[in-house]
């Protein structure tokens, strides 16, 4: 047994894109295992995900429809992924690191007796001895870390990893027999509060503009700045924490990682927990009033300056 | 009700981490230690919910005789009593909740309120695999739907609430809050945005250290706290050289376009 199952994350029948990052790192586990490479999709209704993410190139796609899976909750769905990882005879069990994986994962690895390293950002070795490398103190240590069972469980930070490509053709999509007991289940879903907004989701956008502290709790020229990019907007967890902005524009150890192909940082000092969300981007441009923020440490290009005059300019220099 | 809200001894988040050069683990010296942030807020819920449904709040840590010093803090900020189960050598999250999986059928708590990782090794996974070895529901990532600790935040409804042998718990997830109900006894992790830990006041403080604190240990628990997950070794990640400074707005548009190409 040295396959490995991809668990795939979907919300009302689309696939999420951090479930194609997942799907890269098990092809890339396959590889090094020499085993086969299998995807479970969970929830009601989740053909149209089971069907596009099995043209991404996995060996197979197994589909477990059921009442009970229509939302990510932990308890089911370790059930499933721990039934589906034996039958299946994975060696290695993955998951994004997104919120559901992070939920849902521990509960399946506890289920198959399987270690697990969370936030796997790559791996090093062959067969079943490969390890892992993943960040500790809000990435400033880089652990080497192995894993002692048969069973290996492991979520990916999908930014580490890109996106699987679309393979020639499209593996077969199996109906899995999930088998669901009800009566264990001690949870029950009641509501989800999607943030509306017209911008691109912060750990997909290309451009991703973040304000802080030094914004003082305006963000209009970060917000227009993005608008005006097509950008995701951003925070640091100073300007979340004062309320400023909602949780969810959090970027750091305890947020949001983004790998943006450009990231403007505005008024953010650059506390290691903040980098430890952002140092992967491609370039960085650094906006602030203070010359010796540790910002300007990480920033391809800093701007030593008032944020309020300088988004403005730079949003009017790019709309010419 | 009885809540179980456990307490780690984490290295100072404000503090810089340096990897000893033949990378087996940190330098240690000079550091500063505190409970683990999450924990703290962990902390804080349970007394919050204390003060609303009566009952007790009993405090655990997993350590050397060190942590004890954490634990008294969350005895500082109101927790009743501490349970220290000591050990020296690694652990990893696995037996970390295996341990606590032998505490809770000990103590037969309500409630397990847990930081949802600890901002040492990031792990978030124990709470999840506590949940799983008890049979127990579980909400991860306890929150609420603002940040501010406003007299506007205080107003509104808690992320917690019990009602009879029920919680109803608001949780971040991506792209919005999600709310759960989960049948009790229950294992509930916390997020940033749950509430603002109080600070211990000096008579507390002073009190506290009355307070009472049992210790056990693995083995009596019976407990084999052989890591599942072993750090081979660890490494600074390579350092991101800095760029340029511009001077204006024009030169870094034009460093944008020409040079790196992203816009």
């Amino acid at each position: 047994m040295n396959n490995v199952l991809v668990v795939a994350e979907q919300l009302g029948g689309t696939l999420k894109k951090a479930t194609l990052s997942a799907v890269k790192a098990g092809r890339q586990l396959a590889q090094r295992s020499g085993g086969k490479l299998h995807v479970l999709v969970l929830g009601k209704g989740a053909q149209g995900a089971a069907a596009e993410v099995a043209s991404y190139g996995p060996d197979q796609v197994h589909l477990a429809e059921h009442e009970l899976l229509e939302h990510p909750l932990a308890e089911p769905y370790a059930q499933v992924i721990s039934q589906a990882a034996k039958q299946l005879e994975a060696a290695y069990v993955v998951a994004a690191a997104t919120a559901v994986g992070k939920d849902v994962l521990p509960r399946a690895a506890a289920r198959l007796g399987a270690g697990l390293a969370t936030d796997v950002l790559a791996f090093t070795g062959e067969g079943t001895d490969v390890t892992f490398r993943r960040p500790m103190w809000a990435g400033a240590v880089l652990a080497e870390v192995k894993i002692a069972t048969p069973v290996k469980a492991l979520t990916v930070r999908p930014t580490e990893f890109g996106t699987a490509e679309k393979g020639a053709g499209a593996a077969p999509v199996q109906p899995f027999a999930a088998q669901i007991d009800a009566a264990a289940i001690k949870t029950k879903f009641l509501a989800l509060e999607q943030v509306k907004s017209a911008r691109p989701e912060l750990t997909e956008a290309r451009i991703v503009v973040s304000g802080g502290r030094g914004t003082k709790g305006d963000f209009k020229p970060i917000e227009s700045l993005a608008d005006a990019l097509g950008a995701a907007v951003g925070a640091s967890r100073a300007a979340c924490d004062a309320g400023w902005v909602p949780n969810d524009y959090q970027v750091g150890q305890t947020g949001k990682t983004v790998a943006p192909e450009l990231y403007i940082a505005a008024g953010i000092s650059g506390a290691i927990q903040h980098l430890a969300g952002m140092k992967n981007s491609k370039v960085i441009v650094a906006i602030n009033k203070d010359p010796e923020a540790p910002i300007f440490q990480v920033a391809d290009y800093g701007l030593v300056g008032d944020l309020f005059k300088a988004l403005p300019e730079l949003q009017a220099a790019l709309q010419k | 009700m009885k809540i179980l809200v456990t307490v780690k001894r984490v290295e100072d988040p404000y503090q810089a981490i340096k990897v000893k050069p033949d990378g087996s683990g940190i330098v240690t010296d000079g550091m500063n230690y505190k409970p683990n942030p999450f924990d703290e807020i962990a902390v804080e819920e349970a007394l919050r919910l204390q003060a609303k449904h009566q009952g007790e709040v009993v405090a655990i840590t997993l350590g050397s005789d060190k942590a004890t010093s954490e634990l008294r803090q969350a005895l500082a900020m109101g927790a009743d009593r501490g349970i220290l189960v000591k050990h020296d050598g690694p652990l990893d999250s696995d037996g970390v909740a295996r341990l606590l999986q032998k505490i809770v059928e000990q103590e037969k708590p309500d409630l397990v309120l847990m930081g949802k990782q600890a901002i040492d090794d990031d792990q978030n996974q124990a709470g999840q695999l506590l949940a799983e070895y008890l049979h127990w529901g579980q909400a991860t990532f306890a929150s609420k739907h603002e940040s501010l600790e406003s007299e506007q935040e205080k107003a509104k409804a808690p992320g917690i609430q019990i009602e009879g042998a029920k919680a109803k718990v608001v949780r971040e997830v991506d792209g919005g809050l999600e709310t759960l109900e989960l049948a009790l006894p229950a294992v509930v992790t916390v997020d940033l945005r749950l509430n603002l830990p109080r600070y211990a006041s000096l008579p507390n403080i002073m009190k506290a250290k009355k307070k009472e604190v049992k210790e056990l240990t693995p083995a009596a628990l019976g407990v084999d706290v052989t890591p599942k997950v072993t750090t081979l070794r660890f490494s600074a990640p390579p350092a991101r050289k800095g760029g340029v400074k511009v001077p204006d707005v024009a030169t870094l548009v034009d460093k944008l376009h020409n040079e790196a190409k992203v816009i």
